[in-house]
């Protein structure tokens, strides 16, 4: 498939880009040119071949990189990897659907040979190559959730069920849009979604969390999110709040294009086999403001949803302050021609 | 003083009822300041059944936060196990034996503060107790006990809302976020965005 992977920084001198196609493949949210929450979710089947959707799990231009950066994320700190002790058996789970969905979807960069419960894992892009015993912790150098989760990108949590209910009690989160898995972890559903405004009162997380309750091994569900990031920054956590926080008092007219990036969640959410856990991946794309409108129909879009969003939805999501400049930014790419439906680009 | 109103909030900020006489085997109650008054309440309701309560009770007390101490009134009730603790703090290792030692039919009541509590009530979590279990009913001060998301440090007692973090200096906004597994609300950084741009430290929680 020839992927080459960006060498690239989300950090420091941030030197995150996207190519050509990164860009034409990029999973824009909006399929109109309003938004309001909604539980939203479809089939996680896979889509055309090209998009974010081809495959399970989605391997980009940007692995390596955000796997670095990941790793230095971890490195400073480590709670932001846990896993309550019941929650081992679902970190398996998704060790092997994680590990299964790569060699089946990506069998030149990745291989799994089984031997009964003697596994041999390639991962040729990270140069790995492990021999464990599967369900066997001592024979992995981490845990199974964070040494599978070491290897794929975005962020990923394991939600216990029981008591109708699901319970946050393990997970890797370095690339969250603002949340504090050591805070939440223990959380039931609707305590963890607590500070989400609107939401509750339209009953979206009731109506959510009962099709959760019932999904079934072997049929994913996805869903979008998104906010807005200054800089390409994937670690926007609490914990490092004062350090990322003053980037959003330096947006300008001239500065918004290359600085303001729209970043989307890519959540997927998959019943594991003998845990009966919830996976639930949450994959992280950024694009700058500057990259997005080179796609004529989403600088268009982006300029309406971003005008006429409910304020409290964008004080949640934290860009309040920069909308004026953002809008007016993106108003030079809406010409007010009708948009298309749906959210992929317009054929060229 | 009856049990407190809070203001409707969001779904993870902790509710409390009232204090109910069950069936039990062993009658563990933990309360702090006003608390005690729960505790009197809570006996005054079980009726013909309080002397069998209060012969299987244990109650372990401590002055509030605002030094409300009603000792006094608690030993009174005449509990077989009447413990007088310093602080939370100073209580904890003998809750946890309690709790450890502890056989079916345990019931358990907390009364006072929402900082006793959340402690108290992770404890009996952690001991395998579920959260809903356990009776709880707020009496007496609404200071919180606030977790800094940033340094990870626990300030008891906040009384005002932004307040300064006790371990890293931050000056932090109390969020009504609550982490049962911590026992505590969240504060965040309320000038990260703009460092040095504090407002006024308001009294908030009495």
């Amino acid at each position: 498939m020839g992927l080459t992977f960006n060498t690239e920084t989300f950090r420091g001198d941030f030197t995150f880009h996207n190519s050509p196609a990164a860009i034409r493949r990029f999973p824009f949210p909006f399929d109109r040119d309003d938004y309001m929450y909604s539980v939203n979710m479809e089939p996680h089947v896979p889509g055309p071949k090209g998009t974010v959707f081809e495959h399970n799990f989605d391997v980009d231009e940007h692995y390596l990189s955000e796997m670095r950066d990941r790793a230095l994320v971890l490195a400073e700190d480590p709670l932001r990897c846990q896993s309550l002790p019941h929650m081992t058996l679902a970190g398996w789970d998704l060790l092997e659907l994680i590990m299964e969905s790569k060699a089946r979807d990506y069998p030149d960069l990745f291989e799994l040979h089984k031997n009964g419960n003697r596994w041999h894992w390639i991962n040729r892009p990270m140069q790995i190559d492990q021999s464990f015993t599967f369900l066997d912790e001592t024979t992995l150098p981490y845990g199974p959730m964070e040494y599978i989760t070491r290897q794929a990108q975005g962020d990923f949590t394991l939600q216990d069920q029981r008591d109708d209910n699901l319970w946050i009690e393990a997970g890797m989160v370095t690339t969250q849009a603002d949340w504090s898995l050591d805070f939440d972890i223990g959380m039931g559903f609707h305590e963890w979604h607590a500070p989400v405004p609107k939401a509750h009162e339209l009953g979206v997380f009731d109506r959510a969390l009962k099709f959760l309750l019932k999904l079934q091994h072997g049929a994913p569900v996805r869903r979008f999110n998104w906010t807005m990031t200054v800089d390409p920054l994937l670690d926007t956590s609490p914990e490092n709040y004062p350090v990322w926080g003053p980037t959003r008092a330096m947006i300008t007219p001239g500065n918004v294009g290359s600085r303001m990036h729209l970043r989307v969640e890519l959540q997927t959410l998959h019943r594991l086999p003998r845990s009966n856990a919830i996976a639930f991946p949450i994959r992280c794309y950024l694009i700058r403001f500057d990259e997005l409108v080179t796609i004529p129909k989403w600088g268009r879009r982006l300029h309406r949803v971003i005008r006429d969003l409910p304020v409290e939805l964008a004080t949640y999501k934290g860009f309040e302050r920069n909308r004026a400049t953002m809008v007016d930014y993106l108003a030079r790419f809406d010409d007010g021609a009708p948009t298309s439906p749906g959210w992929m680009p317009d054929p060229e | 003083m009856t049990k407190t109103d809070f203001p409707p909030s969001i779904r993870s900020r902790p509710v409390y009822g009232e204090l109910a006489y069950r069936p039990g085997s062993l009658h563990l109650m933990v309360a702090d300041g006003e608390g005690a008054n729960a505790l009197v309440d809570l006996v005054a309701r079980a009726g013909a059944e309080a002397p069998g309560l209060l012969a299987r009770a244990h109650i372990i007390y401590m002055p509030g936060p605002n030094g409300t101490d009603l000792s006094a009134v608690v030993q009174a009730l005449g509990a077989a196990q009447f413990h007088r603790s310093p602080s939370y703090a100073s209580a904890e290792l003998r809750l946890r034996k309690v709790l450890a030692d502890a056989r079916m039919g345990l019931q358990v009541y907390l009364a006072g503060t929402e900082g006793l509590i959340g402690q108290a009530q992770r404890e009996a979590m952690a001991a395998g107790l579920p959260h809903d279990a356990v009776q709880t009913e707020h009496r007496g001060a609404t200071v919180r006990r606030v977790q800094c998301v940033h340094c990870k440090g626990i300030t008891e007692n906040v009384r005002t809302d932004p307040f300064v973090c006790a371990h890293c200096g931050l000056t932090l906004f109390v969020r009504d976020h609550y982490s049962r597994r911590l026992a505590a609300f969240q504060g965040v950084n309320i000038d990260a965005e703009d460092p040095g741009k504090v407002p006024p430290l308001v009294e908030r929680f009495t």
